[in-house]
């Protein structure tokens, strides 16, 4: 019943815009303002292009006012180094457009609003000037110049090398989550095999590398304030991509390509949380890059620590082929299968 | 063949003669398999209106889900079926709608629908040529297209549904269908869809490159060719060169979905097994992918780019301001665009060096642009302003143009990049200088040229009520997306509740999904005006709008062949608005410098 009055209702409200509509035909043929060429009618013109300088006043103060408004939730608390350098030039680019935004778009409605059709008036016939063209061509160049250097300047301090005694981190993408692994007190991270990957062995970490002895996976990324953290970043199904929005951090985990990124962490999580007043406030990491249905739930928690924090959180924490014994079996029988198939190998090559 | 008419200039009855030959076509040839630019132009317009408010649909789907991420929406189920589980959208669902929702807007609507409408109409009417070079290839590039349609909308009723990996469709989730569902069957349909819609694309635009060069009437030399030949030249060669590109890749793609190649695949493990590709980079395929993409945008914008030069010109009754600056800015603009696409790459582990170089020649583009919207500003200024609904919708073009482009210059810088990359900073950049623009230069070309593709009028007061709900809705939508871009938001998301650092600006976001039905809406009144116009609307005169370019010398409804005469010589460039000393506020191209001697400048004596 609802359904059909509801559907009555709407055919009724077309007809009555549909009337409406050849009212107004109707009317505007008996105005005569058909007979005008089109666009100059007195009315319609007036309307629209006071319609558009409103449309820029109005526009422009709920720009002004929802911007302001949002202020607070539109930045992301800080806590990296880089961040520091990359916001600063946004803002300031964001003024420089700004400036130009804001000339641009006056001009052109007010132009708009200004020069609406007359009809004892006649446009100023005016091709073309050089001279104009040349300075506003040089003017943008320029600007785009400066913000081209700074942006190159910031852009290879946070792409350079990381410093030899960073903390490394493997952070590894797959369907639907995040996994970390630390290299342990040797500072070497083992190698690992996509192929050697199952369900206990969710890395592929190949134990029969001793680097990989010492190898650990927390749940959580804790890394030091106040020290270079070099995050290797790697994926082991499709792409995703590492984005840690405090830390203005972003880069893809490709699958068959390692990448990586490194990063100053400047506070604290418990600094953060008083910094933002929030005592449940955590460092996030999230997913940037289409992954499937999981996409957005690929949440992972990171954890700021004083330096000796760090360091207590670090001794607490026990290798992962400890925890998994078992595991080690299947290593020491394949690293024998493995040396056969090489000295059978060896010697077909020989009968060859 | 029309080609053989069109360029030998022979005696107009011989002409004549022929097309009494033509006017016993029979309705197939007339309406379906013409081989007519102006019926193929209307073909590409409706296939294109009908795919925009498919794709429109789409997006109010998923703002629905965005808005409002905890309520229900079993009142969907009985057109979704499945893909709404509990009131609940399915996320896989939900990634399809996004992934169709670009794809449909980006090739179908404002690729095939603006290029096919006015490439195809325009091209011969402006330049003055009967038709275009290849009628029968023309009438290929409307079917192979209106095939590669059938194939994708088919894809939306697929059981495993559409595509969902992103309309950027990067492997390898695009290649497994173990990843997505949406990369079974439905990405098949997506590849073989877009592999003929690349045909099509080269059919049309080899037609319209050889149509510009060869058959320009007696005088029509190209520096006096409209902006808008220029545009849909330059448009025709950017597409020839880069959809090839997108062609490998999605070959490739084919090949590693379907024979065991590792062109993108390596080092795998996916549903509990290890896949054996490897050797492959995924980062190959965003090479070849962009280096298509990029130019893509520019296909998008560059047609746009001359409607709007054209009409903002005609309707300010002034001469475009710097005509030779225009053309040059938009060869420039061209040429840039092929060697910028690495900038949607920054983050994705390429050599930070690449980064330096791509940021540089991306941020180079600011200054043709620039110079382009400058050159807009100058032409309305002192001008005598007619406020037709094409000429709101060129002003709001350069409006959404100018908030779009700008954020370009931030996105373009790497290391600003890192932040904003794949947010929803991203989304409202693209969507206003791309998305939203192009769809204004395409209703500004629809309302302009509406009185020669049909004879009739559109109806203004309609029109106005039309571009004021779209324009205001346009802003309401994307400029707030900004601030969520800010923050942060990562797109493609089904939800951000799930993040502390994404919790906020739920309000925003269901504002943002009121004022994007509100502009959906609006679209209605722009689809009743349109189709009621074309059998009811008030009846055309031959020049509505006092317009120089030579399709308006053609008669009200142009037949086979565009003049029943011979095709008329051009003498002058198109922008002789307001000359001072002229009668009338305009002087057509075919009006020899001889009537006009009290007109004439200095340099233009010799031609008399």
């Amino acid at each position: 019943m609802i359904t059909i009055a509801i559907g009555l209702s709407l055919i009724l409200l077309l007809v009555i815009l549909f009337l409406l509509f050849r009212i107004g035909t109707l009317a505007s043929i008996f105005r005569g303002s058909t007979q005008r060429a089109a666009g100059t009618t007195k009315t319609s013109n007036r309307v629209n292009s006071t319609l558009l300088l409103l449309f820029l006043i109005l526009g422009g103060a709920a720009f002004v006012w929802s911007f302001a408004d949002s202020w607070d939730d539109m930045n992301q608390p800080l806590a990296s180094v880089h961040g520091e350098w990359t916001d600063s030039l946004f803002w300031t680019t964001m003024i420089i457009i700004g400036i130009v935004f804001v000339i641009t778009q006056v001009l052109l409605f007010f132009y708009s609003f200004k020069y609406q059709h007359k009809d004892n008036k006649r446009a100023y016939y005016y091709p073309h000037n050089n001279k104009l063209e040349i300075v506003w061509t040089m003017i943008p160049a320029v600007v785009m110049a400066i913000l081209v250097f700074a942006g190159w300047k910031t852009w290879t301090k946070i792409t350079s090398a990381a410093p030899e005694d960073a903390v490394v981190v493997e952070v590894m993408g797959k369907q639907f989550n995040w996994m970390v692994r630390y290299p342990g007190p040797d500072g070497k991270l083992g190698s690992a095999k996509y192929t050697l990957i199952d369900a206990t062995n969710e890395f592929g970490v190949d134990f029969s590398d001793p680097n990989s002895k010492d190898d650990f996976m927390p749940r959580e990324l804790h890394v030091p304030k106040g020290k270079p953290v070099l995050l290797k970043i790697r994926s082991r199904d499709v792409i995703h991509s590492v984005f840690m929005p405090h830390f203005r951090l972003k880069m893809d985990a490709v699958p068959g390509m390692p990448t990586k990124f490194w990063f100053v962490p400047t506070k604290t999580t418990a600094e953060m949380q008083n910094e933002t007043g929030n005592p449940d406030f955590k460092y996030e990491l999230a997913c940037t890059e289409i992954c499937g249905r999981g996409h957005f739930a690929m949440r992972f928690i990171v954890v700021v620590d004083e330096p000796e924090d760090y360091e207590a959180w670090l001794a607490t924490q026990q290798p992962f082929i400890e925890q998994n014994p078992d595991l080690m079996a299947k290593f020491t029988n394949k690293a024998q299968a493995s040396l056969e198939v090489e000295k059978k190998s060896e010697t077909t090559e020989v009968v060859k | 063949m029309s080609s053989t008419d069109i360029s030998i200039h022979k005696e107009v009855h011989h002409a004549h003669d022929e097309h009494d030959h033509h006017h016993d076509l029979n309705f197939f040839e007339k309406y379906i398999f013409s081989q007519d630019h102006k019926v193929i132009a209307k073909q590409f317009l409706f296939a294109g209106i009908f795919w925009g408010f498919v794709g429109g649909f789409l997006s109010i789907l998923f703002r629905l889900q965005l808005g409002w991420p905890e309520a229900t929406f079993s009142f969907l189920e009985p057109l979704l079926g499945k893909w709404v589980e509990n009131g609940k959208l399915d996320p896989e669902f939900y990634l399809a709608l996004v992934t169709m929702h670009g794809t449909i807007m980006v090739f179908f609507v404002l690729t095939a629908g603006l290029s096919g409408t006015f490439s195809n109409f325009l091209i011969p009417l402006q330049i003055g040529a009967r038709d275009m070079a290849s009628g029968f290839m023309n009438m290929l590039s409307f079917w192979i297209f209106f095939l590669s349609s059938i194939v994708m909308f088919a894809s939306l009723f697929i059981e495993t549904g559409p595509a969902g990996g992103g309309w950027t469709v990067y492997p390898p989730l695009s290649a497994l269908p173990q990843a997505i569902s949406g990369s079974g069957l439905g990405m098949t349909l997506w590849l073989v869809s877009m592999a003929l819609f690349i045909v099509s694309q080269l059919l049309g635009g080899v037609n319209y490159i050889t149509t510009v060069i060869n058959l320009r009437t007696k005088g029509m030399s190209m520096t006096k060719l409209p902006l808008t030949i220029w545009a849909f030249f330059l448009t025709a060669i950017l597409g020839l060169l880069s959809f090839p590109v997108l062609f490998s890749a999605a070959l490739l793609l084919i090949f590693d979905r379907s024979f065991g190649t590792s062109f993108y695949l390596s080092d795998i493990f996916i549903a509990g097994e290890a896949l054996s590709n490897t050797g492959g980079s995924p980062i190959l395929f965003q090479h070849l992918f962009w280096f298509l993409g990029h130019p893509e945008v520019y296909i998008v914008i560059l047609p746009t780019f001359g409607i709007v030069s054209e009409v903002i010109a005609t309707n300010s009754r002034k001469p475009i301001f710097g005509y030779r600056a225009m053309i040059g800015s938009m060869l420039g603009i061209s040429l840039l665009s092929f060697v910028v696409w690495a900038h949607h790459m920054f983050v994705t582990g390429m050599n930070p060096f690449l980064g330096s170089v791509f940021m540089f020649l991306t941020l180079i583009i600011a200054v043709p642009s620039a110079v382009k919207v400058f050159n807009w500003i100058a032409t309305l200024w002192r001008g005598n302003i007619r406020f037709t609904s094409a000429m709101m919708f060129a002003v709001a073009f350069v409006s959404l143009f100018i908030s779009g482009g700008l954020t370009g210059i931030i996105l373009g810088n790497s290391s600003l990049d890192i932040q904003l990359h794949d947010t929803y900073f991203v989304i409202a950049h693209f969507h206003l200088v791309m998305g939203a623009a192009a769809f204004f230069g395409m209703f500004c070309g629809i309302y302009h040229w509406f009185p020669k593709m049909f004879g009739r009028m559109m109806d203004e007061k309609l029109g106005y009520v039309h571009f004021w709900l779209t324009f205001t809705a346009v802003y309401l939508v994307f400029m707030p997306m900004h601030y969520i871009g800010i923050a942060g938001f990562p797109r493609r998301y089904y939800s951000w509740t799930g993040f502390e650092a994404f919790n906020t600006f739920t309000d925003l976001n269901t504002f943002i999904s009121l004022a994007a039905i509100l502009g959906f809406t609006a679209q209605f009144i722009f689809l009743f005006n349109f189709i009621y116009s074309i059998f009811k609307g008030r009846r055309a005169t031959e020049n509505p709008w006092h317009s120089n370019t030579i399709e308006w010398t053609t008669p009200v409804n142009p037949g086979h062949g565009n003049w029943p005469g011979e095709i008329p010589t051009v003498y002058r460039w198109p922008y002789d608005y307001s000359k001072p000393g002229a009668a009338e506020d305009f002087i057509p191209q075919t009006v020899p410098f001889s009537q006009t001697q009290s007109s004439n400048l200095p340099q233009e004596k010799d031609f008399e």
